[in-house]
């Protein structure tokens, strides 16, 4: 095995590029959720910071910084420090599979636009996003607080759950692009995006994606109503930081996931393959504000009867389906 | 079909909010443009004079005695004709609550609220107003009254000569 | 490079694996099991079996572990650390079950002179493909699948009947 200094550099430079845009994304995609709270709201959000609020990711983040890191008493240390990191890290890998345009030439070889493309992909996704239960698990046990604890319980038995309906309604994408490599799910994509074959498929993705992200209407885990701010109540500073951009960058992710399972990846007339990417991933954070705007939060036991009796059924019955059809066309 | 109920439910409140978006707000910017609050808005607390000039204020400690959170205190003084005022008057807005209660209390309406709700400081000492502070040159919302007009207390006019006030009855001339 | 990954993930997997076992408190126990599943992962993908390593991670560190972790949280018993050493009576079981795979895997590393050949039948190391993956555990190991997913089937029938709603 040779090691090409190019090869590495161009990876690291990928790596590199993508943490600062997911980063930068995440940070203004709090802004633009404000904004739009604000505005389906009728009232005009922040709008101090500079220009529109622009500044106001930099204000919250130098807040952040400079306020006191508290431990609670009775805390198991390292992994109420560790916990903040867990749920963030493993969001920002999931990207390293998302193929964002085709791969271009740069100094005479062949560069695919996304860091790695192993061929199974779509299960590295599934595996990272189940490691992401950790983060919300410890950090709820390891704050040694009831409310952190009952959100923790309840938003390991939601990941668990409705990462379930996730990877059974990404089935029929498997069989029909004969892959688990994103980029050849992005292939198969070219002239019909996968969400008009599969558009039952593409709705249960979506109803298991806002509850991996553990955002309204499936924000049990920190429900502020009756569990204060469920898992993250006793993080304060940098840490509650890193549990709040984790969630952004897991919108992100999942929108970009979405994007490339269902929407044809890069694939669009016109403009550049990286903007496509770029625009399917926004439209789809723009859904999530909009509907944490308007749906209300379902009760406990809905969720696990939602998840359990309605969404795994209709999964299996897609992929029978699918099946079905796939071999009645040969 | 409650499954379709269901989806209907939920597009019908996305086009809600989606409506919502483009309409207008309804955030003051405070700073820069101030919302003009009714005349009977309760703010900061004013002492008036009478139209004559002089101070309403008799030092009954109504006001004081009305307050819940008794943020008024005063030192009530005499003149030589017998006309009470206050000698020292303080109302310590760090603790006033605007409930309006002494100025309903006040029976010469010396007492007022305004709508003057500019008064938050950073010290709090500032917040300490003594009574040249709150006296005002003016007679507030109510421009005719004069208390003394109608009270028939000899102090500043013999007794019974008040607008409303009848000649004082001899009792003597009601024994039997 | 590869040969020196390996052994970082071994080191990381053996110490990680032993802390699991020795470690007192229940939770602290599961995230070494975790760290252990997860370096075994990358030795999976560091022998071209990428569909292994994923597969590792997804049902065993992320799905059995996190229903340890659920049921130890919900049954949250007081202090682990209290807990005394198991006497040697207890540990007999154990040692009697790593003897014989201890002995098992002696016979069959003496008992063969040349390495594994891999799945796929070439000489030259390759990627396990997820149709090779497919065709030899539903082909070549069908009917063994076929019984476990049969067992599996009485699992949640059986949790169905003891779960199921009594009338008062």
């Amino acid at each position: 095995m040779t090691i090409d200094l190019i090869d590495i550099a161009l990876v690291a430079g990928k790596i590199g590029l993508i943490f600062l845009v997911i980063l930068g994304l995440a940070a203004y995609l709090v802004l633009a959720e404000r904004k739009l709270l604000a505005y389906i709201q009728e009232r005009l959000g922040p709008n101090r910071a500079g220009p529109w609020g622009m500044l106001q990711p930099l204000a919250d983040g130098i807040k952040l910084i400079t306020k006191e890191d508290v431990k609670p008493a009775g805390a198991d240390k390292w992994l109420f420090y560790l916990a903040p990191a867990m749920a963030a890290i493993p969001a920002i890998m999931i990207f390293a599979v998302i193929p964002f345009g085709p791969p271009i030439t740069l100094f005479g070889r062949e560069v695919g636009q996304q860091v790695v493309d192993i061929n199974v992909g779509l299960l590295f996704f599934i595996a990272f996003s189940s490691i992401a239960v950790y983060g919300v698990a410890l950090g709820g046990w390891a704050s040694n607080s009831k409310y952190a604890l009952l959100g923790s319980i309840r938003g390991l038995a939601q990941l668990i759950s409705y990462e379930i309906t996730m990877g059974l309604s990404l089935v029929p994408v498997v069989m029909l692009a004969r892959s688990f490599q994103l980029s050849e799910i992005v292939a198969a994509q070219q002239s019909c995006w996968f969400i008009v074959y599969q558009p039952l498929a593409f709705i249960i993705f979506l109803i298991s994606i806002f509850a991996e992200c553990k955002r309204i209407p499936f924000d049990l885990p920190e429900a502020e109503g009756e569990l204060v701010a469920g898992f993250h109540t006793e993080y304060s500073g940098l840490r509650f930081g890193l549990f709040f951009v984790g969630e952004y960058i897991n919108v992100i992710v999942l929108g970009g996931l979405a994007a490339t399972f269902f929407l044809g990846g890069w694939h669009g007339p016109l403009l550049p393959p990286v903007v496509w990417f770029l625009i399917k991933v926004l439209a789809f954070a723009f859904l999530f504000i909009w509907v944490r705007g308007t749906l209300p939060r379902l009760r406990y036991d809905q969720l696990m009867h939602f998840g359990w009796k309605v969404l795994t059924p209709l999964a299996l019955v897609n992929i029978l389906a699918t099946g079905w059809f796939i071999v009645l066309k040969g | 079909m409650s499954v379709i109920n269901d989806t209907k439910a939920i597009l019908v409140g996305m086009w809600t909010t989606w409506k919502h978006i483009f309409g207008p707000s309804v955030t003051v910017q405070y700073p820069e443009e101030k919302r003009i609050p009714s005349p009977r808005y309760r703010a900061r607390i004013v002492l008036t004079r009478d139209p004559d000039g002089g101070e309403r204020c008799v030092a009954c400690y109504l006001c004081s005695a009305a307050c819940p959170v008794d943020c008024i205190s005063m030192q009530s003084a005499e003149q030589e004709n017998g006309r009470r005022y206050a000698l020292w008057f303080r109302i310590n807005f760090s603790r006033c609550i605007f409930c309006g209660l002494c100025a309903e209390a006040c029976p010469t309406m010396a007492i007022q609220m305004t709508p003057d709700y500019e008064i938050c400081n950073r010290d709090i000492m500032n917040l300490l107003y003594e009574k040249e502070d709150l006296l005002i040159d003016g007679c507030g919302k109510a421009p005719d009254y004069n208390f003394y007009h109608h009270a028939g207390i000899g102090v500043t006019q013999p007794r019974g000569a008040g607008d409303e006030e009848r000649p004082p009855v001899d009792v003597r001339s009601l024994l039997p | 490079m590869e040969q020196t990954l390996f052994y970082i993930l071994a080191i990381v997997t053996v110490i990680a694996t032993i802390l699991a076992i020795t470690e007192k408190h229940p939770v602290h126990a599961i995230i070494y099991l975790v760290t252990s599943f997860f370096a075994l992962a990358v030795v999976f993908y560091l022998l071209a079996a990428p569909l292994i390593a994923v597969f590792e991670v997804i049902i065993y560190a992320g799905a059995v572990m996190v229903l340890f972790m659920f049921v130890i949280m919900m049954l949250d018993q007081g202090n682990p650390e209290e807990a005394r050493c198991p006497l040697l009576v207890h540990c007999l079981p154990a040692l009697v079950l790593a003897g014989i795979i201890l002995a098992a895997l002696l016979l069959l590393l003496s008992g063969r002179s040349t390495p594994v050949a891999p799945i796929g039948g070439g000489s030259e190391k390759r990627l396990l493909d997820v149709a090779d993956f497919a065709i030899t555990l539903f082909k070549k190991y069908g009917v063994a699948i076929e019984i476990i997913s049969m067992q599996l089937l009485f699992a949640i029938v059986g949790v169905l009947y003891l779960g199921r709603r009594r009338k008062p």
